[in-house]
Protein backbone atom coordinates (compact mmCIF):
# COMPACT_ATOMS: atom_id res chain seq x y z
CA UNK A 1 0.00 0.00 0.00
CA UNK A 2 1.31 3.46 -0.90
CA UNK A 3 1.61 6.47 1.34
CA UNK A 4 -0.15 9.80 1.67
CA UNK A 5 1.68 13.14 1.75
CA UNK A 6 1.29 13.47 5.55
CA UNK A 7 2.67 9.95 6.07
CA UNK A 8 5.68 10.70 3.87
CA UNK A 9 6.51 14.06 5.45
CA UNK A 10 6.19 12.71 9.00
CA UNK A 11 8.39 9.72 8.05
CA UNK A 12 11.00 12.02 6.64
CA UNK A 13 10.97 14.43 9.62
CA UNK A 14 11.07 11.66 12.24
CA UNK A 15 13.52 9.32 10.57
CA UNK A 16 10.95 6.51 10.62
CA UNK A 17 11.17 4.25 7.58
CA UNK A 18 7.45 4.03 7.03
CA UNK A 19 4.42 5.16 8.99
CA UNK A 20 0.76 4.29 9.23
CA UNK A 21 -2.13 6.33 10.65
CA UNK A 22 -2.31 6.28 14.45
CA UNK A 23 1.43 5.88 15.01
CA UNK A 24 3.12 8.49 17.21
CA UNK A 25 6.54 9.81 16.31
CA UNK A 26 8.96 12.50 17.42
CA UNK A 27 9.20 14.84 14.43
CA UNK A 28 11.65 17.68 13.80
CA UNK A 29 9.98 20.73 12.19
CA UNK A 30 11.82 22.78 9.55
CA UNK A 31 10.12 25.99 10.64
CA UNK A 32 8.65 26.94 14.00
CA UNK A 33 6.58 30.09 13.71
CA UNK A 34 5.48 32.30 16.55
CA UNK A 35 3.51 35.51 16.10
CA UNK A 36 2.32 38.01 18.68
CA UNK A 37 2.37 35.08 21.14
CA UNK A 38 6.20 35.02 21.02
CA UNK A 39 6.58 36.74 24.41
CA UNK A 40 4.61 33.92 26.01
CA UNK A 41 7.04 31.35 24.59
CA UNK A 42 9.90 33.50 25.90
CA UNK A 43 8.24 33.49 29.34
CA UNK A 44 7.86 29.70 29.18
CA UNK A 45 11.54 29.37 28.23
CA UNK A 46 12.50 31.35 31.33
CA UNK A 47 10.14 29.26 33.44
CA UNK A 48 11.80 26.00 32.43
CA UNK A 49 15.25 27.50 32.83
CA UNK A 50 16.38 26.87 29.25
CA UNK A 51 18.88 29.20 27.58
CA UNK A 52 19.84 27.42 24.37
CA UNK A 53 17.91 26.95 21.14
CA UNK A 54 18.08 23.71 19.18
CA UNK A 55 18.56 25.62 15.91
CA UNK A 56 17.92 29.40 15.71
CA UNK A 57 17.64 29.24 11.89
CA UNK A 58 14.39 27.27 12.23
CA UNK A 59 12.62 30.02 14.19
CA UNK A 60 10.39 32.52 12.43
CA UNK A 61 8.81 35.40 14.35
CA UNK A 62 6.21 37.83 12.98
CA UNK A 63 4.45 40.44 15.14
CA UNK A 64 1.07 40.48 13.42
CA UNK A 65 -1.94 40.16 15.74
CA UNK A 66 -1.94 43.58 17.32
CA UNK A 67 0.21 45.86 15.23
CA UNK A 68 1.41 48.42 16.05
CA UNK A 69 1.09 48.12 19.84
CA UNK A 70 -2.19 49.57 21.17
CA UNK A 71 -1.43 49.60 24.89
CA UNK A 72 1.66 49.63 27.09
CA UNK A 73 1.12 45.93 27.83
CA UNK A 74 1.28 45.09 24.10
CA UNK A 75 4.30 47.38 23.74
CA UNK A 76 6.11 45.61 26.56
CA UNK A 77 5.28 42.16 25.15
CA UNK A 78 6.46 43.16 21.67
CA UNK A 79 9.64 44.53 23.22
CA UNK A 80 10.21 41.14 24.87
CA UNK A 81 9.78 39.40 21.49
CA UNK A 82 12.09 41.87 19.71
CA UNK A 83 14.78 41.57 22.36
CA UNK A 84 14.59 37.78 22.21
CA UNK A 85 14.99 37.84 18.41
CA UNK A 86 18.04 40.12 18.73
CA UNK A 87 19.62 38.16 21.55
CA UNK A 88 19.36 34.85 19.69
CA UNK A 89 20.08 36.26 16.23
CA UNK A 90 16.75 35.19 14.70
CA UNK A 91 17.08 36.10 11.02
CA UNK A 92 13.45 35.39 10.13
CA UNK A 93 12.15 38.15 12.39
CA UNK A 94 9.47 40.49 11.04
CA UNK A 95 8.24 43.46 13.00
CA UNK A 96 4.80 45.13 13.17
CA UNK A 97 5.09 46.57 9.65
CA UNK A 98 5.28 43.21 7.82
CA UNK A 99 1.75 41.80 7.93
CA UNK A 100 0.14 38.45 8.75
CA UNK A 101 2.70 35.79 9.67
CA UNK A 102 1.42 33.12 7.28
CA UNK A 103 1.48 35.37 4.23
CA UNK A 104 4.78 36.99 5.22
CA UNK A 105 6.54 33.62 5.60
CA UNK A 106 5.31 32.33 2.24
CA UNK A 107 6.01 35.61 0.37
CA UNK A 108 9.54 35.66 1.69
CA UNK A 109 10.41 32.12 0.68
CA UNK A 110 10.56 30.59 4.15
CA UNK A 111 8.11 27.76 3.32
CA UNK A 112 8.74 25.06 0.72
CA UNK A 113 7.06 21.82 -0.32
CA UNK A 114 7.69 18.91 2.04
CA UNK A 115 8.45 21.15 5.03
CA UNK A 116 7.03 20.44 8.45
CA UNK A 117 5.90 23.77 9.91
CA UNK A 118 4.41 24.28 13.37
CA UNK A 119 3.36 27.55 14.94
CA UNK A 120 1.26 29.38 17.50
CA UNK A 121 -1.71 29.65 15.18
CA UNK A 122 -4.41 27.22 14.12
CA UNK A 123 -4.33 28.51 10.54
CA UNK A 124 -0.83 27.12 9.98
CA UNK A 125 -2.68 24.66 7.73
CA UNK A 126 -2.33 27.40 5.06
CA UNK A 127 1.24 26.27 4.33
CA UNK A 128 -0.31 23.29 2.56
CA UNK A 129 -1.00 25.68 -0.32
CA UNK A 130 2.69 25.16 -1.13
CA UNK A 131 2.72 21.45 -0.26
CA UNK A 132 4.09 21.83 3.29
CA UNK A 133 2.63 20.17 6.40
CA UNK A 134 1.54 23.08 8.60
CA UNK A 135 -0.26 22.71 11.91
CA UNK A 136 -0.99 24.79 15.02
CA UNK A 137 0.34 24.28 18.55
CA UNK A 138 0.31 26.24 21.82
CA UNK A 139 3.00 28.62 23.01
CA UNK A 140 4.61 26.27 25.56
CA UNK A 141 4.93 23.64 22.89
CA UNK A 142 6.59 26.22 20.64
CA UNK A 143 9.11 26.76 23.44
CA UNK A 144 9.62 23.02 23.59
CA UNK A 145 10.37 22.89 19.84
CA UNK A 146 12.70 25.90 20.20
CA UNK A 147 14.69 24.06 22.85
CA UNK A 148 14.47 20.37 21.86
CA UNK A 149 13.92 20.75 18.11
CA UNK A 150 11.06 18.22 18.12
CA UNK A 151 7.49 17.43 19.11
CA UNK A 152 5.33 14.31 19.23
CA UNK A 153 2.95 13.92 16.34
CA UNK A 154 0.28 11.37 15.55
CA UNK A 155 0.09 10.22 11.94
CA UNK A 156 -3.34 11.25 10.63
CA UNK A 157 -5.68 9.49 8.23
CA UNK A 158 -6.40 11.46 5.05
CA UNK A 159 -9.51 12.60 3.19
CA UNK A 160 -9.13 13.08 -0.56
CA UNK A 161 -11.02 15.99 -2.10
CA UNK A 162 -11.48 16.00 -5.86
CA UNK A 163 -12.47 19.35 -7.37
CA UNK A 164 -13.64 19.29 -10.96
CA UNK A 165 -14.74 21.92 -13.45
CA UNK A 166 -14.80 25.69 -13.10
CA UNK A 167 -16.37 28.21 -10.75
CA UNK A 168 -19.24 30.21 -12.21
CA UNK A 169 -18.63 34.00 -12.31
CA UNK A 170 -18.95 35.48 -8.80
CA UNK A 171 -18.11 32.16 -7.09
CA UNK A 172 -14.66 31.52 -5.61
CA UNK A 173 -12.45 29.33 -3.42
CA UNK A 174 -14.02 30.91 -0.31
CA UNK A 175 -17.49 29.79 -1.38
CA UNK A 176 -16.17 26.28 -2.05
CA UNK A 177 -14.71 26.07 1.44
CA UNK A 178 -17.80 27.48 3.17
CA UNK A 179 -19.80 24.87 1.24
CA UNK A 180 -17.48 22.06 2.39
CA UNK A 181 -17.41 23.25 6.02
CA UNK A 182 -21.21 23.40 6.04
CA UNK A 183 -21.43 19.94 4.51
CA UNK A 184 -18.83 18.21 6.72
CA UNK A 185 -19.21 20.25 9.92
CA UNK A 186 -16.66 21.94 12.18
CA UNK A 187 -15.03 18.58 12.95
CA UNK A 188 -15.68 16.82 9.64
CA UNK A 189 -11.95 16.63 9.01
CA UNK A 190 -10.98 16.50 12.70
CA UNK A 191 -7.53 14.99 13.42
CA UNK A 192 -7.28 14.31 9.67
CA UNK A 193 -5.18 15.44 6.75
CA UNK A 194 -6.87 16.78 3.60
CA UNK A 195 -5.41 16.43 0.09
CA UNK A 196 -6.88 18.38 -2.85
CA UNK A 197 -6.94 17.02 -6.40
CA UNK A 198 -9.09 17.23 -9.52
CA UNK A 199 -8.97 18.93 -12.91
CA UNK A 200 -9.75 22.27 -11.25
CA UNK A 201 -6.53 22.33 -9.22
CA UNK A 202 -3.98 23.23 -11.95
CA UNK A 203 -6.16 26.29 -12.68
CA UNK A 204 -6.27 27.45 -9.05
CA UNK A 205 -3.93 30.35 -8.30
CA UNK A 206 -1.61 30.15 -5.29
CA UNK A 207 -3.85 32.76 -3.65
CA UNK A 208 -6.92 30.53 -4.08
CA UNK A 209 -4.94 27.55 -2.77
CA UNK A 210 -4.07 29.59 0.32
CA UNK A 211 -7.77 30.30 0.88
CA UNK A 212 -8.53 26.57 0.55
CA UNK A 213 -5.74 25.45 2.92
CA UNK A 214 -6.58 28.20 5.41
CA UNK A 215 -10.34 27.56 5.58
CA UNK A 216 -9.89 23.77 5.74
CA UNK A 217 -8.87 24.35 9.37
CA UNK A 218 -12.49 25.30 10.08
CA UNK A 219 -13.56 21.71 9.40
CA UNK A 220 -10.95 20.56 11.89
CA UNK A 221 -8.15 19.58 9.48
CA UNK A 222 -4.82 18.84 11.11
CA UNK A 223 -3.03 19.64 7.86
CA UNK A 224 -3.90 20.30 4.24
CA UNK A 225 -2.10 19.65 0.97
CA UNK A 226 -2.34 21.05 -2.51
CA UNK A 227 0.23 18.96 -4.41
CA UNK A 228 2.90 21.25 -5.89
CA UNK A 229 2.81 21.90 -9.65
CA UNK A 230 3.91 24.45 -12.26
CA UNK A 231 2.13 27.26 -10.37
CA UNK A 232 3.97 26.34 -7.17
CA UNK A 233 7.30 26.43 -9.01
CA UNK A 234 6.44 29.79 -10.52
CA UNK A 235 5.52 31.21 -7.09
CA UNK A 236 8.66 29.90 -5.41
CA UNK A 237 11.12 30.97 -8.11
CA UNK A 238 12.73 34.14 -6.90
CA UNK A 239 11.41 33.53 -3.38
CA UNK A 240 13.32 30.42 -2.27
CA UNK A 241 16.90 31.38 -1.49
CA UNK A 242 18.16 28.08 -2.82
CA UNK A 243 15.92 26.47 -5.41
CA UNK A 244 17.82 23.18 -5.23
CA UNK A 245 15.85 22.75 -1.97
CA UNK A 246 12.61 22.46 -3.98
CA UNK A 247 11.74 18.80 -3.35
CA UNK A 248 7.98 18.32 -3.67
CA UNK A 249 6.35 15.41 -1.85
CA UNK A 250 3.49 13.57 -3.55
CA UNK A 251 1.23 10.77 -2.43
CA UNK A 252 1.57 7.36 -4.04
CA UNK A 253 -1.08 6.36 -6.60
CA UNK A 254 -2.19 3.54 -4.29
CA UNK A 255 -2.17 5.61 -1.08
CA UNK A 256 -4.96 4.82 1.34
CA UNK A 257 -7.70 7.43 1.88
CA UNK A 258 -10.35 7.29 4.54
CA UNK A 259 -12.88 8.97 2.28
CA UNK A 260 -13.09 10.62 -1.12
CA UNK A 261 -15.25 13.68 -1.69
CA UNK A 262 -15.87 15.01 -5.20
CA UNK A 263 -17.19 18.49 -5.90
CA UNK A 264 -18.28 19.92 -9.25
CA UNK A 265 -17.31 23.58 -8.93
CA UNK A 266 -19.95 24.68 -11.45
CA UNK A 267 -22.66 23.45 -9.02
CA UNK A 268 -21.56 25.94 -6.36
CA UNK A 269 -23.08 29.32 -5.59
CA UNK A 270 -21.92 32.16 -3.33
CA UNK A 271 -22.08 31.02 0.31
CA UNK A 272 -22.30 32.87 3.62
CA UNK A 273 -21.48 31.56 7.11
CA UNK A 274 -24.06 32.87 9.58
CA UNK A 275 -23.51 33.70 13.27
CA UNK A 276 -21.92 32.23 15.38
CA UNK A 277 -20.32 29.17 13.81
CA UNK A 278 -18.48 28.72 10.53
CA UNK A 279 -20.39 25.50 9.80
CA UNK A 280 -23.64 27.47 9.86
CA UNK A 281 -23.50 28.13 6.11
CA UNK A 282 -26.24 29.14 3.69
CA UNK A 283 -26.40 30.03 0.00
CA UNK A 284 -26.26 33.83 -0.21
CA UNK A 285 -29.84 33.93 -1.53
CA UNK A 286 -31.16 32.89 1.88
CA UNK A 287 -29.61 35.87 3.67
CA UNK A 288 -29.80 38.57 0.98
CA UNK A 289 -31.13 41.78 2.54
CA UNK A 290 -29.55 41.29 5.98
CA UNK A 291 -28.45 44.78 7.07
CA UNK A 292 -24.74 45.26 7.83
CA UNK A 293 -22.95 47.98 9.77
CA UNK A 294 -19.41 46.97 8.91
CA UNK A 295 -17.66 45.10 6.11
CA UNK A 296 -14.15 43.79 6.75
CA UNK A 297 -11.95 42.82 3.80
CA UNK A 298 -8.80 41.19 5.11
CA UNK A 299 -7.27 38.25 7.07
CA UNK A 300 -5.04 35.32 6.11
CA UNK A 301 -8.06 33.77 4.42
CA UNK A 302 -8.91 36.65 2.08
CA UNK A 303 -6.62 39.65 2.58
CA UNK A 304 -4.38 38.75 -0.36
CA UNK A 305 -3.73 40.86 -3.44
CA UNK A 306 -6.14 38.89 -5.65
CA UNK A 307 -8.84 39.34 -3.02
CA UNK A 308 -8.38 43.12 -3.02
CA UNK A 309 -8.50 43.12 -6.83
CA UNK A 310 -11.83 41.23 -6.89
CA UNK A 311 -13.35 43.73 -4.46
CA UNK A 312 -11.87 46.74 -6.29
CA UNK A 313 -13.32 45.61 -9.63
CA UNK A 314 -16.81 45.57 -8.12
CA UNK A 315 -16.34 48.80 -6.17
CA UNK A 316 -14.75 50.70 -9.05
CA UNK A 317 -16.90 53.71 -9.92
CA UNK A 318 -19.41 52.83 -7.18
CA UNK A 319 -19.91 54.02 -3.61
CA UNK A 320 -20.04 52.12 -0.35
CA UNK A 321 -23.47 52.57 1.25
CA UNK A 322 -23.17 55.42 3.79
CA UNK A 323 -24.55 53.16 6.54
CA UNK A 324 -21.59 50.77 6.12
CA UNK A 325 -18.01 51.12 7.35
CA UNK A 326 -15.79 49.28 4.85
CA UNK A 327 -12.49 48.29 6.47
CA UNK A 328 -9.74 47.02 4.19
CA UNK A 329 -6.61 45.47 5.70
CA UNK A 330 -4.04 44.24 3.17
CA UNK A 331 -2.59 40.95 4.42
CA UNK A 332 1.00 42.08 4.18
CA UNK A 333 3.23 45.03 3.34
CA UNK A 334 4.07 43.44 -0.04
CA UNK A 335 0.36 43.10 -0.82
CA UNK A 336 -0.28 46.70 0.23
CA UNK A 337 2.57 47.93 -1.94
CA UNK A 338 1.33 45.98 -4.94
CA UNK A 339 -2.20 47.29 -4.42
CA UNK A 340 -0.85 50.82 -4.13
CA UNK A 341 1.17 50.59 -7.35
CA UNK A 342 -1.67 49.06 -9.35
CA UNK A 343 -4.23 51.62 -8.21
CA UNK A 344 -6.33 49.06 -6.35
CA UNK A 345 -5.94 50.95 -3.07
CA UNK A 346 -7.00 54.20 -4.75
CA UNK A 347 -10.11 52.53 -6.15
CA UNK A 348 -11.01 51.12 -2.74
CA UNK A 349 -10.42 54.44 -0.95
CA UNK A 350 -12.39 56.40 -3.56
CA UNK A 351 -15.31 54.01 -3.13
CA UNK A 352 -15.40 54.86 0.57
CA UNK A 353 -13.11 52.26 2.18
CA UNK A 354 -10.94 52.86 5.22
CA UNK A 355 -7.58 51.20 4.50
CA UNK A 356 -5.57 50.14 7.55
CA UNK A 357 -1.98 49.00 7.96
CA UNK A 358 -1.24 45.33 7.18
CA UNK A 359 -1.76 42.67 9.86
CA UNK A 360 -4.51 40.58 11.42
CA UNK A 361 -6.52 43.71 12.22
CA UNK A 362 -10.25 43.29 12.91
CA UNK A 363 -10.09 39.48 12.66
CA UNK A 364 -7.96 39.46 15.81
CA UNK A 365 -10.13 42.11 17.46
CA UNK A 366 -7.50 44.77 16.68
CA UNK A 367 -9.65 47.65 15.47
CA UNK A 368 -13.07 47.48 13.88
CA UNK A 369 -14.61 46.65 17.25
CA UNK A 370 -18.38 46.33 17.09
CA UNK A 371 -21.02 47.61 19.50
CA UNK A 372 -24.10 45.82 20.84
CA UNK A 373 -26.47 44.79 18.08
CA UNK A 374 -24.09 45.59 15.23
CA UNK A 375 -23.57 43.24 12.30
CA UNK A 376 -20.35 42.72 10.39
CA UNK A 377 -19.76 40.92 7.14
CA UNK A 378 -16.17 39.67 7.00
CA UNK A 379 -13.89 37.82 4.60
CA UNK A 380 -12.05 36.26 7.56
CA UNK A 381 -12.28 32.64 8.66
CA UNK A 382 -14.15 32.86 11.99
CA UNK A 383 -17.47 34.28 13.11
CA UNK A 384 -17.39 33.17 16.75
CA UNK A 385 -19.44 35.21 19.19
CA UNK A 386 -17.62 38.31 20.44
CA UNK A 387 -14.61 37.80 18.18
CA UNK A 388 -14.92 41.33 16.79
CA UNK A 389 -16.23 43.11 19.88
CA UNK A 390 -19.51 42.92 21.77
CA UNK A 391 -20.96 39.50 22.60
CA UNK A 392 -24.21 41.03 21.32
CA UNK A 393 -22.78 41.76 17.87
CA UNK A 394 -22.75 39.23 15.06
CA UNK A 395 -20.47 38.24 12.21
CA UNK A 396 -21.27 36.77 8.80
CA UNK A 397 -18.46 35.39 6.61
CA UNK A 398 -18.25 35.60 2.83
CA UNK A 399 -16.00 35.87 -0.20
CA UNK A 400 -14.43 39.23 -1.20
CA UNK A 401 -16.92 39.49 -4.09
CA UNK A 402 -19.96 39.05 -1.83
CA UNK A 403 -18.41 41.51 0.62
CA UNK A 404 -17.91 44.20 -2.03
CA UNK A 405 -21.42 43.76 -3.43
CA UNK A 406 -22.88 43.92 0.09
CA UNK A 407 -20.88 47.04 1.03
CA UNK A 408 -22.44 48.82 -1.95
CA UNK A 409 -25.97 47.73 -1.09
CA UNK A 410 -25.69 48.21 2.68
CA UNK A 411 -26.97 44.69 3.16
CA UNK A 412 -25.87 41.19 2.27
CA UNK A 413 -26.10 40.94 -1.52
CA UNK A 414 -25.57 38.37 -4.26
CA UNK A 415 -22.33 39.31 -6.06
CA UNK A 416 -23.32 37.64 -9.32
CA UNK A 417 -25.16 40.71 -10.55
CA UNK A 418 -21.78 42.48 -10.69
CA UNK A 419 -20.17 39.87 -12.96
CA UNK B 1 4.63 24.59 39.34
CA UNK B 2 1.48 22.49 38.69
CA UNK B 3 0.82 19.53 40.93
CA UNK B 4 1.37 16.08 39.52
CA UNK B 5 -1.61 14.18 38.20
CA UNK B 6 -4.05 12.58 40.61
CA UNK B 7 -5.06 9.01 39.80
CA UNK B 8 -8.74 9.54 40.59
CA UNK B 9 -10.74 12.71 39.94
CA UNK B 10 -14.26 12.95 41.33
CA UNK B 11 -16.82 15.70 41.46
CA UNK B 12 -19.86 17.53 40.12
CA UNK B 13 -20.35 18.01 36.43
CA UNK B 14 -21.21 21.11 34.38
CA UNK B 15 -22.45 20.21 30.92
CA UNK B 16 -21.86 21.98 27.58
CA UNK B 17 -23.01 21.08 24.04
CA UNK B 18 -21.03 20.65 20.80
CA UNK B 19 -18.39 22.94 19.25
CA UNK B 20 -17.48 25.04 22.31
CA UNK B 21 -14.73 27.09 20.65
CA UNK B 22 -11.65 28.56 22.27
CA UNK B 23 -12.90 32.13 21.64
CA UNK B 24 -15.82 31.29 23.96
CA UNK B 25 -13.50 29.71 26.53
CA UNK B 26 -11.28 32.80 26.60
CA UNK B 27 -11.73 35.80 24.29
CA UNK B 28 -8.78 37.12 22.27
CA UNK B 29 -8.63 40.36 24.21
CA UNK B 30 -7.47 38.45 27.32
CA UNK B 31 -4.54 36.72 25.63
CA UNK B 32 -2.41 39.47 27.13
CA UNK B 33 -2.49 37.22 30.23
CA UNK B 34 -0.96 33.80 30.78
CA UNK B 35 -1.70 33.46 34.51
CA UNK B 36 -4.48 30.95 35.39
CA UNK B 37 -6.13 33.24 37.99
CA UNK B 38 -6.26 36.24 35.67
CA UNK B 39 -7.59 34.19 32.72
CA UNK B 40 -10.19 32.44 34.90
CA UNK B 41 -11.82 35.82 35.71
CA UNK B 42 -12.86 36.09 32.06
CA UNK B 43 -13.35 32.44 31.08
CA UNK B 44 -16.61 31.71 29.24
CA UNK B 45 -17.82 35.29 29.80
CA UNK B 46 -19.16 35.39 26.22
CA UNK B 47 -21.90 33.04 27.44
CA UNK B 48 -23.45 35.87 29.41
CA UNK B 49 -24.63 36.53 32.92
CA UNK B 50 -23.44 34.20 35.66
CA UNK B 51 -20.31 33.16 33.77
CA UNK B 52 -17.69 32.34 34.79
CA UNK B 53 -18.69 32.55 38.47
CA UNK B 54 -21.11 29.62 38.38
CA UNK B 55 -18.51 27.27 36.89
CA UNK B 56 -16.46 27.58 40.07
CA UNK B 57 -19.14 25.47 41.79
CA UNK B 58 -18.31 22.49 39.57
CA UNK B 59 -15.29 20.16 39.36
CA UNK B 60 -15.55 18.58 35.93
CA UNK B 61 -16.72 19.88 32.56
CA UNK B 62 -18.56 17.51 30.24
CA UNK B 63 -19.02 18.55 26.63
CA UNK B 64 -20.12 17.28 23.24
CA UNK B 65 -18.16 17.07 20.01
CA UNK B 66 -15.15 19.17 19.08
CA UNK B 67 -14.54 20.88 22.43
CA UNK B 68 -11.95 23.67 22.18
CA UNK B 69 -12.19 24.12 18.41
CA UNK B 70 -10.88 27.21 16.67
CA UNK B 71 -7.86 29.14 17.83
CA UNK B 72 -4.73 27.29 19.02
CA UNK B 73 -4.58 29.57 22.10
CA UNK B 74 -3.10 27.67 25.02
CA UNK B 75 -4.84 30.01 27.43
CA UNK B 76 -8.10 28.11 26.80
CA UNK B 77 -6.90 25.19 28.90
CA UNK B 78 -5.12 27.50 31.36
CA UNK B 79 -8.35 29.45 31.96
CA UNK B 80 -10.27 26.24 32.68
CA UNK B 81 -7.60 25.16 35.15
CA UNK B 82 -7.78 28.59 36.75
CA UNK B 83 -11.49 28.04 37.44
CA UNK B 84 -10.55 25.06 39.60
CA UNK B 85 -11.88 22.56 37.04
CA UNK B 86 -9.98 19.29 37.41
CA UNK B 87 -10.90 17.53 34.18
CA UNK B 88 -12.79 17.88 30.90
CA UNK B 89 -14.71 14.92 29.50
CA UNK B 90 -15.92 15.42 25.91
CA UNK B 91 -17.40 13.36 23.11
CA UNK B 92 -14.38 14.62 21.14
CA UNK B 93 -11.77 17.38 21.30
CA UNK B 94 -10.26 19.69 18.71
CA UNK B 95 -6.63 18.64 18.31
CA UNK B 96 -5.09 21.95 19.38
CA UNK B 97 -7.07 21.96 22.63
CA UNK B 98 -6.21 18.30 23.22
CA UNK B 99 -2.48 19.03 22.95
CA UNK B 100 -2.67 22.24 24.95
CA UNK B 101 -4.55 20.53 27.79
CA UNK B 102 -1.90 17.83 28.08
CA UNK B 103 0.84 20.46 27.92
CA UNK B 104 -0.97 22.43 30.60
CA UNK B 105 -1.45 19.43 32.89
CA UNK B 106 -5.26 19.52 32.52
CA UNK B 107 -6.81 16.05 32.46
CA UNK B 108 -8.91 15.34 29.37
CA UNK B 109 -10.98 12.27 28.62
CA UNK B 110 -12.71 11.38 25.38
CA UNK B 111 -16.03 9.64 26.02
CA UNK B 112 -19.14 10.12 23.87
CA UNK B 113 -20.91 7.60 26.16
CA UNK B 114 -20.40 9.69 29.28
CA UNK B 115 -21.51 12.82 27.41
CA UNK B 116 -24.72 11.05 26.46
CA UNK B 117 -25.35 9.65 29.94
CA UNK B 118 -24.47 12.47 32.32
CA UNK B 119 -26.79 15.27 33.43
CA UNK B 120 -25.62 18.59 34.78
CA UNK B 121 -24.93 18.60 38.51
CA UNK B 122 -24.39 14.83 38.72
CA UNK B 123 -21.33 13.19 40.20
CA UNK B 124 -18.75 11.30 38.18
CA UNK B 125 -15.49 9.67 39.18
CA UNK B 126 -12.63 9.33 36.71
CA UNK B 127 -10.18 6.49 37.37
CA UNK B 128 -7.17 7.52 35.30
CA UNK B 129 -4.98 4.53 36.11
CA UNK B 130 -7.58 2.07 34.82
CA UNK B 131 -9.24 4.21 32.13
CA UNK B 132 -12.76 4.09 33.60
CA UNK B 133 -15.43 6.62 34.51
CA UNK B 134 -18.00 5.75 37.16
CA UNK B 135 -21.42 7.42 36.97
CA UNK B 136 -24.78 6.45 38.49
CA UNK B 137 -23.72 2.89 39.24
CA UNK B 138 -22.28 2.28 35.76
CA UNK B 139 -18.72 2.18 34.47
CA UNK B 140 -17.56 3.52 31.13
CA UNK B 141 -14.14 2.62 29.67
CA UNK B 142 -12.26 5.36 27.81
CA UNK B 143 -9.16 5.30 25.57
CA UNK B 144 -6.10 6.28 27.59
CA UNK B 145 -3.57 8.83 26.43
CA UNK B 146 -0.57 7.08 24.81
CA UNK B 147 2.10 6.23 27.43
CA UNK B 148 4.79 8.37 25.78
CA UNK B 149 2.54 11.44 25.99
CA UNK B 150 1.10 10.55 29.38
CA UNK B 151 4.45 11.33 31.00
CA UNK B 152 3.87 15.01 30.21
CA UNK B 153 0.47 14.99 31.92
CA UNK B 154 1.77 13.02 34.88
CA UNK B 155 4.40 15.65 35.59
CA UNK B 156 1.75 18.37 35.56
CA UNK B 157 2.45 19.67 32.05
CA UNK B 158 5.08 20.33 29.42
CA UNK B 159 6.97 23.03 31.34
CA UNK B 160 7.59 20.64 34.25
CA UNK B 161 8.43 17.84 31.84
CA UNK B 162 11.00 19.99 30.04
CA UNK B 163 12.44 21.27 33.30
CA UNK B 164 12.94 17.69 34.49
CA UNK B 165 14.45 16.57 31.21
CA UNK B 166 16.72 19.56 30.72
CA UNK B 167 18.00 19.19 34.27
CA UNK B 168 18.71 15.51 33.70
CA UNK B 169 20.52 16.34 30.47
CA UNK B 170 17.96 14.66 28.19
CA UNK B 171 16.25 16.70 25.52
Amino acid sequence: MGQTIAEKILSSKSGAARLSPGEIVDAYPDVVMSHTATWRSVAAMKRIGATRLYDPTRLAIVLDHVSPAKTEKYAKDQQTSRNFAREYGIEKFYDVDAGIAHLVLMENGHIKPGDLVVGTDSHCTIYGALGALGTGIGYTEVTSVWVTGKLWMKVPTTIKFVLNGKFNPGVSAKDLMLYLIGKLGADGCGYKSAEFYGDAMPEMSISERMTIANLAMEMGSKCVFVPPDAKTVQYLEGRLKDFSQYKPVYSDPDASYEQEITVALSDLEPMVACPHQVENTKPVGEVVGTRIDQAFLGSCANGKYEDLVVAAKILSGRRVDPRVRLLVTPGSKQIMLEAMKSGVLQTLIESGALVTNPGCSACAGDGGTMADGEVSLSTANRNFVGRMGSAKSSIYLSSPATLAASAIKGMIADPREFF
Amino acid sequence: MGATMQSTISGRVYKFGDNINSDIIIAGRYLIYIEPDELAKHAFEMLGEGFPAKLREYDILVAGRNFGCGSAREQASTAIKGLGIKAVVAASFARTFYRNAINDGLTIVESPEVYAAVQEGEQVSIDLANGKIAHAGREYAFPQIPPSVRKILELGGLANYLKANINSGVS
